[in-house]
């Protein structure tokens, strides 16, 4: 099961390299990873969406990550009320005859048509893990070339 | 006052209590080698290699409980430190490792001798640093030790690179230590330490089942107490050794893999594990699914990420052990109702007695106990890894703290001699034994001229069988006796302790044993004593690797 935890972190050289290498030398994998700055440019912000196979993987990697002297707190979101986004880049096959069907999608959803040329275009789009989903469904029917997503974004 | 990095270094390190640094020199530490000429501020130790130092230091942290300290240049140097780090990691020593770099300028560019300490070490450091600008240094240094010594203690490396240590600075001690993200955490759950009281005047088989944690923690005297309180059975782990007395009547030896079957069993028919300072090591819980099936668990440890890891814990209680025991003790109002759980654990002891079988030749239980004899049980016994280590706990009575030194989780073989140097260095007083088989000897045989050099007086027995004994024992067992690369040579180690100035005895007989013994004690050098003992004897009771711990084999050899 996947499961999102935010860790907040001094931002010093080399604590990206131990919070990975902590996932790494116990084999947990990493489904996705955000980070960047905070308002206090000395903290930094991650948001780690992580596969673990039950509680206890779980409860280890929060107890570890806790361990490091650069970790100030975590949090797992599993079991708390919280928002949370993602932004996807998509290339998709693209002609001009299908610029209002495009259009109309994303009346549905957060986000626009970024550029168009004559056999691509380039859409961004925001949203949570079901909106994403639902959007790639509606963008797959074009035919997604390239797909780059942020990984997830975790607020409480 | 201005000073050099490498001045700063220095004064950090004497106004931390560093009595001893072991290390060696090379070109990126060239300018702190150059401060410590002439400096009398602490002891130097130069080993015969990094490795050495490594485990030098650690050896000095194990008996004195404070922090050791080893010091090597950049690339090759750093990265022989890397196993001596690694072992102070497992078995959470206090250990501050300071190397040498490269300039700033020319780091990440493959520059001759460069090494990523920093990286290397990351997943066996408990925390690192790279010094980049000479103004972090001071505050950099009070940090290491800081960490090193406190919560659950382990090793900290700082990488220095040769610029920061020519360039001057105004000396700055920081007066306190700033860590918003590191706390540990000392006092236990008031709410956590009654339910746990509450358990354990419930229970019916409770055992206590203590590690290094007590010793680290300095809680033998409350441990005593707490378990003659209780007045149930004490078994320990390897780490655990010396926390408790082995001599005391409630005491069970060592649990696990090479434990007494006494102890396995009552661990497996207990209802009530009380585990201070242990961490349910494979070695010791043996089949985990199987383990200890009718207990319920209270564990106490400074360190959650210990807790329900390996075993599901009732009753888990954070904080320093010493501190938990106090206030554990007082919550704990009436006696227990044991009889018939002790009776039945005396039955046990008499089944299950601990034995060996003289086969003609000098047996190597004999040795230990003949060192255990003519010591009075008043000794520092440090050991290596392997057959040897396993009679060294089984065999020698310890009755204190900080009295047996052992790799006990990395298992590093070339640890015990480099250990018992440092060991030496932290209690000139006592008699300190190297217990070696002739394997792991040769892992750091180089360091007989640290000890020649330095006048450091240790006695190395070397229980020599002619083979890298434990594994050729699990050969015996598990691979029909095919010796793959077991049978090893050794050179005379009588002729090779005396070309280095050092004194060397053979023993061959068991009549010669006690009074080799005798003499090396008595001998102002260090001693080696070649022990030729019996070639194939095994080390039991055995639990073979997976089994659950009462699925024993050998007993009485």
């Amino acid at each position: 099961m996947k499961h999102t935890i935010s860790v907040l972190v001094e931002n010093k050289f080399g604590v990206l390299a131990r919070v990975a290498g902590l996932f790494s030398a116990r084999g947990y994998n990493i489904a996705s990873l955000a980070v960047s700055e905070t308002l206090d440019p000395c903290v930094s912000y991650m948001t780690i969406v992580v596969d673990a196979k039950d509680e206890k993987v779980l409860e280890q990697i929060n107890k570890q990550l806790n361990k490091l002297i650069d970790v100030i707190t975590v949090t797992d979101f599993t079991k708390k009320e919280h928002i949370d986004r993602e932004l996807v880049l998509a290339k998709i096959n693209y002609q001009p005859k299908d610029l209002p069907k495009l259009e109309a999608i994303f009346k549905k959803f957060v986000g626009k048509i970024v550029q168009h040329k004559a056999d691509t275009a380039i859409v961004e789009a925001v949203g949570d893990q079901q909106q994403i989903k639902a959007l790639l469904e509606e963008l797959n029917k074009f035919g997604v070339k390239e797909l780059i997503r942020t990984g997830k974004l975790a607020i409480e | 006052m201005k000073m050099t990095g490498s001045q700063i270094l220095l004064e950090c390190l004497k106004r931390e209590g560093v009595e001893v640094v072991f290390g060696y020199p090379g070109g990126q530490i060239l300018p702190t080698f150059d401060a410590l000429y002439g400096y009398e501020g602490f002891k130097f130790i130069l080993t015969r290699h990094e490795q050495g130092a490594a485990h030098a230091a650690d050896g000095y942290a194990r008996v004195t409980g404070k922090v050791g300290v080893c010091l090597a240049t950049s690339g090759p140097g750093a990265t022989n430190l890397v196993t001596g780090i690694a072992n102070a990691y497992m078995d959470s020593i206090p250990m501050v490792a300071i190397t040498g770099q490269v300039p700033t300028a020319l780091i990440g560019n493959d520059a001759f001798q460069e090494a990523d300490i920093t990286g290397i070490t990351r997943p066996v450091t408990k925390h690192n640093y790279l010094v980049k600008d000479i103004k972090d240094l001071a505050r950099i240094v009070r940090e290491a030790f800081y960490i090193a010594s406190t919560g659950r203690p382990g090793p900290v490396l700082i990488d220095l690179p040769k610029d920061v240590q020519v360039t001057q600075a105004e000396f700055i001690w920081p007066d306190e230590i700033k860590l918003r993200s590191y706390n540990p955490k000392l006092s236990g759950h008031p709410g956590q330490i009654k339910r746990a009281a509450k358990m354990i005047m419930e229970a019916k088989k409770p055992v206590l089942y203590i590690g290094g944690g007590v010793i680290l923690s300095g809680a033998s005297f409350e441990l005593l107490e707490l378990a003659e309180k209780i007045g149930c059975p004490v078994t320990w782990t390897l780490m655990g050794i010396g926390a408790f007395p082995s001599k005391h009547k409630q005491s069970l030896g060592m649990l696990g893999m090479h434990g007494t079957a006494y102890a396995n069993h009552s661990i497996m028919e207990s209802d009530l594990i009380i585990a201070l300072g242990a961490r349910f090591d494979d070695r010791v819980t043996g089949r985990l699914d199987v383990f200890a099936p009718n207990a319920k668990v209270i564990h106490v440890d400074i360190d959650p990420s210990s807790i329900s890891k390996n075993v599901h814990v009732d009753v888990p209680i954070v904080g320093d052990l010493k501190q938990v025991l106090i206030e554990l003790l007082q919550e704990i109002k009436h006696s227990l109702e044991i009889d018939e759980w002790l009776k039945h654990v005396d039955a046990l002891k008499k089944k299950y007695p601990m034995g060996h079988k003289d086969k003609g030749k000098i047996l190597p239980q004999y040795v230990i106990q003949q060192i255990d004899e003519v010591t009075g049980g008043d000794a520092i016994i440090c050991t290596e890894v392997g057959q040897h280590q396993m009679w060294a706990a089984q065999w020698f009575n310890y009755t204190k703290p900080r009295t047996f030194i052992s790799s006990g989780g990395l298992g590093t073989m070339g640890f015990g001699f480099p250990a018992s140097i440092g060991a030496k260095l932290g209690r000139p007083e006592k008699t300190v034994f190297n217990i070696a088989g002739d394997g792991s000897i040769q892992m750091n045989i180089q360091e007989l001229g640290t000890c020649v050099a330095n006048k450091i007086n240790v006695k190395v027995a070397i229980l020599n069988n002619g083979y890298l004994g434990m594994v050729r024992q699990w050969q015996e067992l598990f691979y029909k006796r095919r010796y793959s690369y077991t049978p090893i040579t050794s050179p005379d180690f009588v002729k090779l302790a005396e070309s280095y100035g050092a004194v060397g005895i053979r023993v061959t007989k068991k009549e010669e044993v006690k009074p080799a013994l005798e003499r090396a004690i008595k001998t102002d050098n260090t001693v080696f004593i070649d022990f030729h003992v019996e070639e194939e004897e095994n080390v039991f009771p055995m639990v073979p690797a997976g089994e659950a711990i009462n699925n024993i084999i050998g007993g009485l050899a």
